[in-house]
């Protein structure tokens, strides 16, 4: 490798595609952690000398980390981690817990992941924990036994913060603040949470004991560092094997960001979510169209990926519908003009689709009502419509009362690009605008 | 159904020889001697002055040791009491403390106690039977052999294990009066039970059933006369017959059973038994007087019949056996070995007595049955067949009915005391069903009377089911499932106890703080445990007197403490409890336990029980289990016992929909003997008012206290202590947070935060020159700012221009529609008009629902389930007036 590198040698292109994409995805899909967390160097400073006391002094403590969907949160708990187990004090000390409220949906649960993540299930031998309230005294009483010099500091990260607070009556977040809040086994909590009014869904005596430091994530790039953003993300590292190949595609990438179809595309993305996450999407979807013919990320890469991340889900399903049950649809759409958003039922649906066929007096449409009701049904199933109350079982199918789940414009959207839709039923659609 | 094991015996305790003095203050004779005999068995065993005994207490297998010291009695010979110096038994010192001994004990040894936090005095018929106790010298090894001897080398004063004084020591002591060899003495492990088991044996050799016979005949006979005697009811004294008309129904046993309810109602002793053998019907205090009430109403009506009728006025005291005569009428009979003939003794003169081995079980169960048959005879016959004064029996006999059932209950529970000899058979059990069936005819009567009846049919059940455990105080509403546990759980604790883990300990020890500001950064940490309380001088003043007066006084009670978090609640009764832990330690006021449980820190409110428990003796047991134990322990009259110091924090939570928790919390301080004193601790200061029932509210009582939140001047001089001259702080700084803490919560756990935080970024600030290195204002503000500011309005700031966007149609649709509420849809319609404004390419829906779907997991906005898609409904979470600020600022 280092004599191909001395020799300045050039890999087949093909060979150079994969690299790249290698890298990329590796670099996309947050499979590696950034050397720095962008923006957020106050919030890193913040954390790790949080962490890094309790680690090497033994204090405990509590804090959140609160910033929006794809802000950063757990990329920067890790960096902070990783950073704090550089040191050997740290490292040699520090015990982890590491808990998520999507998993772990009760205290029971948390409480058994808590022992088996601190290694103590091995401690009783090979007693299997009776009972829930035998596991919370256990583990009380193992953190009440050590102190604050004496015993290994040990970090507690709960992800998804606010779902332990629906926990009843929060016992395992009174407990393991409590602890952090009297001379016991020192311990750091570090919640990770999106929602904003975290402090709010803690009961009072929990709140008192939460130290109430947050990390508040909430970046606000502007545009100009939002592209540089795209293009160092694209960019190869210096040290890409084959040096030429990593200079053209550099070269490419510096074009595509100041190219103004790409920047548009970029500034509507940049609209829409500044988070990188929904950006990494983006990216990632050219990504796949790199290929050997065409070993460069181009505008209308950008533009083909935007269209596929934009396109609406529900039109989509539209485009696969029968004439029929597009008919009903439109039915509908004419029950909603006129009942001003009112619930309809199939009965109602046929009737308004009768009007139209006895104004066109064409037969083409004349279906069985079994028929209607199969499109009714299908459309249902689609969550096109929805029924008012799923409870209202005993009512008769005909009768059931329901809503369309579609907007106006995704109608019309979709039979504009209904491939050969009939011309009478874009007129009759078209008829409710006038 | 038909399973028992061990027989009930019944002692008869007597004073032996005169009286040896008399003590004209409080009127008691004191006495050499104490003769107990066991009903049915001839011999006798002798107590004296100076000997060692063994006492029934919680444990039936190991009931205590002691010695008597004094015997004494009251003029009517009713109250037997007794002077003892106690031992103690290895199972009854904590477990913690026995690894002071050093060795292990030996399962006989026992230790001389010198403790003075218990009552030497013990009423008399708790004894069981002497007990043979041997000093050994401190080297002596412990001989073994002979199971029944105990072994004292040293004294336990609940701290320490000493040597042994010789003069207080016991010398070795006359082995039991020839006179009263033990085998006739009732039976009490650790010696094999000699005397239950032939007596147990008895009946269940009694297969054929010869006495049965005559109960079945009996009952026959009964049966005809209460056709006759609820017809000369109609007539005459109605309420006579209603007193019999059950009675006569019913199967000598029950008879016997309802007679001995009224002589078991009236003595003292037995009756305070009777309320500690069931613990589970708080009713039965009331129920009590009730009864008590009515015998006394039976006892008048049983006057005016006699002197209505001309039957022989000495049969009916016999028979309704008051209670002082109906001990030395047992005593006589089981002394002589002989019955007192009586009008029945017809019926009897049928049993085989001649049956060749003269078992004493036998000889109880006929006499119970004799006694029993004379019952429904004689009344009758004393019945009068008119009588003047009609009215008022009729409305006595129909508070008698009512009555009936609570009486009925009563029977059940005096079962165990009254029918010690009584063995149930095969028939009687059929009779005592017939009898039920019987009760369930005037239960129809009295529907409003269900549930007491099914439960007391159950448990009627039960007790005739359940072998009779031989000590007197175990209640036979126990059922037979609980009797094995009993067995299971002596003293020790299943597990070992060095089975707790802990977190294990550091590789390299923990740094400690450098300088200034870290130093500080310790000392404001909550944790650190502060030397004194500074600010709560009062409320420690008033706890520590109230838990030291009980304590002192060997009293119970309850105290309530309420106060917003972080007031020092908890740490002031901590630093209260330690107060008086030293204060013990120097023996200023005898020793107590304290045991602390917090309600977040279980798992439900039951399982407070388990933890109590657990903290007391080391038991582990369910929660029910546990409930029971307890129970029996704070209201046994056990002497020997030490004050207890319940904390319970947290107290909300050991709400139960029928608050049986709290109740029982509550109402052990208020029994005689539970020397119980609980601290309960909770925010609100109405909870007693709101959450609690007035049962549980009253027991409570009124001692109440509320720490205030803390004022300003407060939080500072807990901080000022806390720092205790490190100069981290200016002066300014220092007013400032306590200022704004004590105008947001008087919260002490948030100013210390805040005043860390400060530190934190006064370190992070100390580069710049200008800083003098003590935490500033500037500092202070900073830390304040990142705590208390809410974070809406910075998040909305961040928020994409979609999401800002989205935020302003929200507002314009609320403000068209007038409400603040819109769904999905009608928001997006204002959100397309808004991007064509301002010139953006209008988002698609799936676009503006990621959109709306963004901020609503901020929270920034309501939401509905995403599933109902364009028909969720949106909601603001911030003011519009927040929004439109942040939204303006750009």
């Amino acid at each position: 490798m280092s004599k191909r590198k001395i020799q300045e040698a050039h890999l087949p292109i093909g060979e150079c595609i994969t690299q790249v994409q290698e890298i990329l995805r590796v670099r996309l899909c947050h499979q590696q952690l950034p050397d720095r967390p962008e923006g957020l160097e106050t919030q890193h400073k913040h954390l790790l000398e949080l962490l890094k006391r309790t680690a090497v002094h033994g204090e405990s403590n509590s804090v959140l980390i609160v910033g929006p969907r794809g802000a950063g949160k757990t990329m920067l708990l890790k960096c902070v981690l990783r950073d704090l187990l550089e040191e050997k004090e740290a490292q040699k000390n520090l015990l982890q817990v590491h808990l998520n409220g999507l998993l772990q949906t009760d205290d029971r649960i948390a409480l058994k992941e808590i022992t088996r993540q601190l290694h103590l299930e091995n401690v009783v031998g090979d007693k299997v924990f009776g009972s829930f309230a035998e596991n919370l005294a256990f583990l009380l009483e193992a953190l009440k036994k050590g102190d604050r010099s004496s015993s290994r500091p040990v970090l507690f990260v709960l992800d998804e913060f606010d779902l332990f607070a629906h926990h009843k009556n929060q016992t395992l977040l009174y407990n393991l603040l409590d602890v952090s809040q009297s001379a016991q086994a020192p311990v750091a909590v570090v919640g990770i949470t999106c929602r904003l009014d975290v402090l709010e869904l803690l009961e009072k005596r929990v709140k008192s004991r939460f130290s109430h430091r947050q990390i508040h994530l909430l970046s606000n790039p502007t545009f100009p560092q939002y592209l540089a953003q795209v293009r160092t993300q694209l960019s190869l590292p210096a040290d890409f094997p084959d040096a030429q190949f990593a200079e053209d595609w550099n070269a490419s990438v510096k074009t595509l960001v100041e190219d103004k179809s790409a920047v548009d595309v970029l500034q509507r993305h940049f609209n829409s979510s500044k988070d990188f996450r929904s950006m990494h999407m983006l990216l990632m979807l050219c990504l796949s169209r790199v290929s050997v013919a065409k070993p460069a990320v181009k505008p209308a890469d950008l533009l083909e990926a935007s269209r596929l991340c934009f396109s609406d889900a529900k039109a989509n399903i539209l485009h696969g519908l029968s004439v029929l049950e597009l008919c009903l649809i439109i039915a509908m759409k004419h029950l909603n003009d006129v009942y001003e958003g009112e619930p309809f039922n199939l009965q109602m649906v046929h009737n308004e689709f009768k009007k139209f066929l006895q104004r066109k007096s064409n037969s083409m449409y004349n279906f069985e009502q079994p028929v209607i009701m199969k499109a009714f049904e299908h459309l249902q199933q689609l969550e096109l419509i929805r029924p008012l109350d799923s409870s209202a079982a005993r009512i008769q199918r005909e009768y059931q009362l329901m809503r369309l789940m579609l907007d106006h414009s995704q109608i019309m959207e979709a039979l504009q690009k209904y491939p050969q839709c009939p011309t009478d039923i874009k007129q009759w659609a078209m008829s409710a605008f006038s | 159904m038909k399973y028992f094991t061990r027989l009930r015996v019944r002692r008869v305790y007597k004073w032996r020889g005169q009286p040896v003095s008399f003590n004209r203050k409080l009127k008691t004779y004191e006495y050499g001697s104490l003769a107990i005999s066991v009903e049915g068995l001839p011999k006798t065993t002798v107590i004296n002055t100076g000997q060692h005994i063994l006492i029934e207490g919680e444990d039936e297998d190991n009931p205590y040791v002691a010695k008597v010291i004094r015997l004494y009695g009251d003029e009517s010979g009713r109250q037997k009491k007794a002077v003892v110096q106690w031992f103690t038994r290895v199972s009854e010192v904590p477990v913690s403390k026995l690894k002071l001994l050093g060795r292990e004990p030996h399962p006989q040894e026992i230790f001389y106690y010198q403790g003075r936090s218990c009552d030497d005095e013990v009423d008399a018929e708790s004894i069981l039977r002497p007990v043979q106790v041997k000093r050994l010298d401190g080297a002596a090894p412990f001989p073994d052999g002979d199971r029944d001897v105990l072994y004292v080398k040293l004294s336990w004063d609940s701290k320490t294990f000493k040597v042994l004084d010789s003069e207080l020591a016991p010398e070795s002591p006359l082995p039991p009066p020839p006179s009263c060899p033990k085998p006739s003495l009732p039976p009490s492990p650790p010696c094999s039970p000699p005397a239950a088991a032939p007596a147990s044996r008895g009946p269940a050799r009694r297969a054929l059933p010869t006495p049965d016979f005559a109960i079945m005949r009996r009952a026959a006979a009964g049966e005809v006369k209460v056709g006759r005697a609820t017809m000369s009811a109609r007539k005459a004294s109605a309420a006579e017959a209603e007193s019999l008309h059950s009675a006569t129904k019913q199967s000598a046993s029950k008879c016997l059973s309802s007679k001995r309810r009224t002589a078991s109602a009236r003595t003292p002793g037995v009756r305070k038994k009777l309320e500690l053998s069931s613990p589970e019907k708080k009713s039965m205090i009331r129920e009590d007087v009730l009864s008590r009430l009515l015998d006394e109403e039976l006892e008048s009506e049983e006057m005016l019949a006699q002197r209505l009728s001309a039957s022989p006025p000495q049969a009916l005291p016999l028979n309704h056996s008051l209670g002082p005569a109906r001990t030395p009428h047992h005593a006589a009979a089981s002394a002589q070995g002989a019955f007192p003939l009586r009008p029945a003794a017809v019926v009897l003169a049928k049993l085989p007595e001649a049956d060749s081995p003269p078992s004493s079980a036998r000889r109880d169960t006929t006499r119970a049955e004799e006694d029993g048959e004379s019952c429904p005879t004689l009344p009758v016959a004393a019945t009068p067949r008119s009588s003047k004064r009609k009215s008022a029996q009729l409305v006595s006999s129909r508070i008698r009915r009512q009555l009936n059932l609570l009486d009925n209950r009563l029977d059940r529970d005096s079962d165990s005391d009254g029918e010690d000899e009584f063995v149930p058979s095969r028939k009687e059990l059929q009779s005592s069903s017939s009898d039920e069936d019987e009760e369930e005819e005037e239960e129809e009567e009295e529907e409003d009377s269900d549930e007491d009846a099914v439960f007391f049919k159950k448990s009627r059940r039960a007790s005739t089911a359940t072998p009779r455990s031989k000590q007197r105080t175990r209640s036979s509403t126990r059922t037979p499932r609980k009797t094995p546990n009993k067995k299971v759980t002596p003293g020790t604790p299943r597990t070992p106890r060095g089975a707790t883990p802990s977190i294990p300990s550091r590789s390299l020890p923990a740094r400690q703080p450098a300088n200034v500001l870290e130093e500080a950064r310790t000392r404001l940490h909550v944790s650190s445990v502060p030397e004194s309380l500074p600010c709560r001088e009062q409320e420690f003043q008033d706890i520590y007197s109230f838990v030291e007066s009980k304590i002192v006084d060997g009293t119970g009670g309850c105290m309530y403490i309420s106060g917003v978090p972080g007031t020092g609640k908890t740490a002031t009764v901590h630093e209260v409890m330690r107060c008086l832990q030293h204060a013990a330690d120097v023996d200023e006021i005898p020793p107590f336990l304290f045991v602390e449980i917090n309600g977040m820190k279980m798992t439900d409110p039951h399982q407070a029980y388990v933890q109590i428990l657990q903290k007391l003796t080391g038991q582990k047991a369910t929660a029910d289990h546990a409930a029971a134990l307890l129970e029996k322990r704070f209201s046994n009259a056990a002497p020997r016992k030490e004050t207890t110091v319940l904390l319970v924090d947290e107290l909300d939570l050991l709400w139960t929909r029928k608050q049986n928790v709290m109740y029982n919390l509550f109402d052990w301080p208020t029994r005689r003997h539970a020397r119980l004193v609980v601290l309960t601790i909770a925010n609100t200061m109405d909870l007693p008012e709101r959450i609690m029932i007035n049962r549980v509210a009253s027991r409570l009582g009124l001692t109440r206290m509320s720490f205030q939140p803390y004022s300003f001047k407060q939080l500072q001089q807990i901080i000022t202590s806390r720092l205790n001259k490190v100069k981290a702080f200016e002066q300014d700084a220092l007013q400032l947070v306590s200022r704004k803490v004590a105008a947001l919560s008087g919260d002490a756990r948030r100013c210390l935060d805040i005043c860390r935080r400060a530190t934190e970024i006064c370190e992070h600030s100390a580069a710049d020159p200008s800083g003098s290195g003590l935490v500033g204002i500037s500092h202070v503000m900073e830390a304040l700012d990142e705590m208390f500011s809410s974070a809406y309005i910075t998040a909305i700031k961040c928020a994409s221009l979609q999401e800002q966007l989205f935020l302003r149609a929200v507002i314009a649709e609320f403000r068209r529609l007038g409400l603040e509420e819109a769904t999905f849809q009608q928001v997006f319609v204002q959100h397309q008009a808004l991007c064509r404004v301002e010139g953006l390419q209008p988002v698609s829906v799936s676009e503006g629902l990621a959109v709306c779907q963004r901020l609503g997991a901020c929270r920034l906005l309501l939401l509905e389930p995403s599933r109902l898609g364009v028909l969720q409904r949106v909601r603001l979470n911030v003011s519009q007036d927040d929004v439109l600020f942040a939204l303006k600022a750009d």
